[in-house]
């Protein structure tokens, strides 16, 4: 099984590689010229290094397509899906859950792994900058849905129920590693990139299914 | 020294005000901001550093930069902002205005471009070039923008910052696109230009250099993509680097028909 996802995504590597040797206008490959020039271009800073660009086959296939203009093609994108969903970790203890006061606090920061933080700042979800959450901060972002009532709407009564497993086993995964659901999403990988650590994922994930979260008030 | 006093004393307000002012929505508070400010853009003051600048004998070679061809002919700044970045034949390359006035500083005057090139904004002649670059983006004030396409390498350079306004990496898969390819959406209650295209007059690459009023500096454009690739998650931008030219190329070529407004102020 792991050898036919690899083997998918090296079929698609080399089809990315095909399409992306585009050689307009004239005769540069503009490519490989945006790879040199990257090269040139950016440098070590603080935290942040050059390393960071280096990025995975999904983010590269996301991002010739975002060039052409166009959607990646549903075998493509069921393909990164199905990998990045194999690589969800789940809670180690189990506990999907943990403290909805924590996760708000992580929810407000958006501070964290820019070239400005130390090694030891605090990384924050970001999750405010995108999304609406409690209905009381007025200053959140639209780029991402609305996450006001996400586990009332969503009939989560109680979490320790078999009803709501489901429901927040997805939450998890969804914050984890976004694009195990959304081949090319926007949101970061949380957990999947270490931004958040499994307690905090859970405390996340309380913010928005528990029934006393304001949330879901 | 009057004119840092100056500055302090206005620092001082606008945190005052902004304090003030915070019971509102903040989008609303903003924009009363920035109308209560408008007759008083700070901006001024480096405006008139830059002009003086421009017009000073300076460096090594004891010349000032009325010589200094911006794409128009030498000593011409009119106009010249709306058509940056373009492609240069006595450099062979393609440069935006900060580029270009770190080329002219070089060449007409003598000073060390390394020195500029490394030295922290708002610092040293880094400082001048901003200033500088602030006066002449003020000389096409309400001008649209128009780069031009016609060179080579001005069209490949437009194509590779495409490319580089896609790229998605770091620690949080961010492109440039994650916030700067729709419309009507915000971070926080931070509006968000759709910079694919034409956002409108005085909106996005037709709005810097801008004075920030939050931090009381005065940002070039160079300075606005390095703080929009740190808060992207990426590594450093090399200052006048081409990964930030070609960008600036893009967002200039899309932004054909806007009508600038630098210096604007910001939050």
């Amino acid at each position: 099984m792991k050898k036919d996802i690899k083997s998918i995504i090296g079929s698609f590597a080399l089809l990315s590689l095909l399409t992306a040797c585009s050689t307009q206008p004239g005769s540069v490959n503009i490519d490989k010229l945006t790879a040199e020039i990257v090269k040139a271009s950016f440098s070590d800073k603080g935290i942040v290094k050059v390393s960071a660009l280096e990025t995975d086959e999904a983010n590269k296939l996301c991002s010739t397509a975002d060039v052409a203009g166009k959607e990646l093609d549903d075998k493509t994108a069921k393909a990164i899906e199905a990998a990045n969903l194999k690589m969800i970790k789940w809670p180690s203890n189990g506990k999907f859950v943990g403290d909805w006061k924590a996760g708000e606090k992580l929810a407000q920061s958006g501070r964290g792994l820019t070239w400005t933080d130390s090694a030891t700042t605090p990384n924050g979800g970001n999750c405010y900058n995108c999304h609406q959450i409690d209905k009381k901060e007025v200053s959140f972002g639209t780029i991402g849905p609305s996450l006001y009532n996400y586990g009332k709407l969503r009939q989560v009564k109680d979490v320790a129920s078999a009803e709501s497993k489901a429901v927040i086993e997805y939450t998890w995964g969804k914050i984890w590693n976004a694009r195990a659901y959304n081949a090319c999403s926007s949101m970061p990988r949380a957990g999947h990139s270490g931004i958040m650590t499994e307690e905090q994922v859970a405390h996340l994930v309380a913010l928005l299914v528990d029934p006393k979260s304001p949330v879901n008030q | 020294m009057k004119v840092m006093r100056q500055l302090s004393i206005f620092a001082l307000v606008s945190s005052v005000s902004i304090a003030a002012l915070a019971q509102k929505t903040a989008v609303q508070s903003i924009e009363e901001y920035r109308a209560l400010l408008a007759d008083g853009n700070p901006a001024e003051l480096f405006e008139a550093k830059g002009e003086a600048l421009w017009k000073q004998k300076r460096g090594p070679k004891n010349a000032s930069l009325e010589k200094c061809d911006l794409g128009k002919g030498p000593g011409v700044v009119k106009g010249a902002f709306v058509e940056l970045p373009r492609y240069f034949a006595d450099t062979n390359r393609v440069q935006d205005l900060e580029s270009r006035l770190v080329s002219c500083m070089e060449t007409l005057q003598g000073i060390n471009a390394t020195e500029i090139i490394n030295a922290a904004f708002g610092k040293g002649e880094k400082a001048n070039v901003t200033a500088l670059a602030t006066w002449i983006a003020t000389e096409s004030k309400g001008m649209r923008f128009n780069l031009p396409q016609s060179h080579e390498k001005e069209k490949v350079f437009y194509e590779v910052g495409k490319r580089l306004f896609f790229q998605r990496a770091g620690a949080h898969d961010f492109a440039c696109a994650t916030c700067h390819s729709k419309d009507n959406i915000r971070i926080r209650l931070q509006d968000l230009p759709n910079l694919t295209k034409n956002p409108g007059d005085g909106i996005g690459f037709a709005a810097w250099p801008a004075y920030r009023v939050s931090n009381g500096q005065m940002w070039s454009m160079q300075h606005r993509l390095n703080d929009c690739y740190r808060q992207q998650r990426f590594p450093f931008p090399g200052y006048i680097s081409d990964a930030t030219v070609a960008l600036g190329s893009y967002l200039g070529v899309n932004a054909k028909g806007a009508a600038s407004i630098a210096p604007a102020i910001k939050r």
